[in-house]
């Protein structure tokens, strides 16, 4: 565990080795006392949830940042404004960036632990194999037995453990591609810790999250976990193979992954048996020639500019 | 789990306004917590204190400030308010709403010394 606050990240590891992930001064913060109060205003505000109108502005001018009395302490205030992803979202897009100048798709696999994204992963890059190069970044808590299984493949493989982190971020994914022999014109795929919940929140710098959705489990995951089905491009509905052994209901649950994001489509495979599996790789080629085209523009842009 | 890693990036900009803004002490902070992001409040407030023990916000206050979910009805083009990400559209029933609103966090100002 890290020492300076105590966090989870000290743990994170790249192919076994440790990695610091997140620069901490070692010397004490030493300020100047502060100056005068910085005024501010409260006339951009977004609307609180105990509004009772939804186009209705309300002003938070009722506490300490309305009331205090410059000169009777030293306290004053400061509006910062700030984002508390912007970090994150900073070296997003940064991953973004190069990975689009390269003409990289990247794609980030995000489900439950157990829905199948390795054995899909596997399956995936041997219908791919020998029409475009891969990569492969791992995340996992602990162990690299999935990249491991994604090397047998003869692809290269990154495995990136988030010791007790629940989620890869897009700092971990930077320095994973720095370390990967990535391409150009080529595709990463990005295999998130199995995890519905904190994974949505946190660009890696993907093109897209793809979602997977296993049969096993219950048609109201989209419900249930609504900000991964909302964050998501594509759904995948795995292990259909086992549909006549089960309850579950398709149509039910493409409903309700379409209550909560209308637009996503959705491809229902069996990455074991190989149904379903040649309209995902339509989908895939789809995208890497998009990723192509984005990437032709990009540099007719810069030249035009040049 | 992940709001450790928000509380982190809090602290993060903390420090970075006091290197720009010149300030040692933090004693409270005003957070804009979006109804539809993903976050848990209480879970946030736990690891803010974790984070920030030792550090120039050490016992600062978090005022989480709760900004409202807001939509737009694809179907009905009304502008709606919704506190989850599968509410149907109050006046037609359609679930093609476009978020608008209230799926952010931000630290909006800090009092400081």
């Amino acid at each position: 565990m890290c020492t300076t606050c105590g966090c989870g990240i000290g743990q994170t590891r790249l192919n076994g080795k440790s990695i610091q992930l997140r620069r901490h001064s070692d010397k004490p913060l030493n300020y100047r006392p502060p100056g005068q109060d910085i005024l501010h205003s409260h006339a951009h505000d977004p609307i609180p949830v105990d509004a009772d109108h939804a186009s209705e502005t309300i002003h938070f001018g009722t506490g300490i940042a309305g009331t205090h009395a410059p000169g009777m302490s030293q306290a004053r205030m400061v509006r910062i404004e700030r984002d508390i992803l912007a970090k994150n979202n900073h070296y997003a897009g940064e991953n973004r960036r190069y990975l689009s100048e390269q003409g990289i798709l990247a794609l980030n696999l995000v489900s439950s632990p157990g829905s199948g994204k390795t054995t899909l992963l596997v399956k995936t890059i041997q219908m791919l194999r020998g029409k475009l190069p891969i990569a492969v970044i791992e995340g996992d808590q602990q162990t690299d037995h999935d990249a491991a299984r994604i090397r047998a493949t003869g692809v290269p493989a990154i495995q990136i453990n988030t010791g007790k982190g629940c989620h890869l971020d897009a700092h971990m994914v930077g320095h994973a591609m720095q370390q990967l022999p990535l391409q150009d014109n080529s595709l990463l795929f990005i295999e998130n810790v199995g995890n519905l919940v904190c994974p949505s929140g946190f660009d890696l710098g993907e093109a897209h999250k793809v979602v997977i959705l296993s049969v096993t489990e219950g048609e109201d995951k989209p419900l249930k976990y609504p900000d991964m089905f909302h964050a998501a491009g594509l759904m995948l509905l795995n292990k259909c193979d086992l549909l006549p052994y089960l309850t579950f209901d398709v149509d039910l649950a493409i409903e309700y992954a379409h209550r909560i994001h209308p637009a996503l489509p959705v491809i229902q495979i069996s990455a074991t048996q190989g149904t379903g599996m040649p309209a995902w790789m339509d989908w895939i080629e789809a995208e890497c020639r998009r990723t192509a085209v984005a990437k032709h523009t990009l540099k007719s842009t810069d030249q035009t500019l040049g | 789990m992940h709001e450790m890693s928000l509380a982190e990036n809090m602290l993060q900009l903390i420090e970075e306004a006091a290197s720009e803004q010149k300030f040692t002490q933090v004693k409270t902070v005003w957070l804009e917590v979006g109804q539809l992001a993903c976050v848990e409040k209480e879970s946030l407030r736990f690891y803010f204190d974790v984070v920030t023990h030792d550090s120039i916000a050490q016992q600062a206050r978090l005022e989480i400030i709760e900004i409202a979910g807001q939509g737009l009805c694809n179907q009905c083009h009304q502008a709606v308010l919704i506190a989850s990400h599968y509410e149907a559209c109050p006046h037609c029933g359609s679930y093609a709403l476009q978020i608008t609103q209230g799926d952010g966090m931000q630290i909006k100002e800090l009092e400081v010394e």
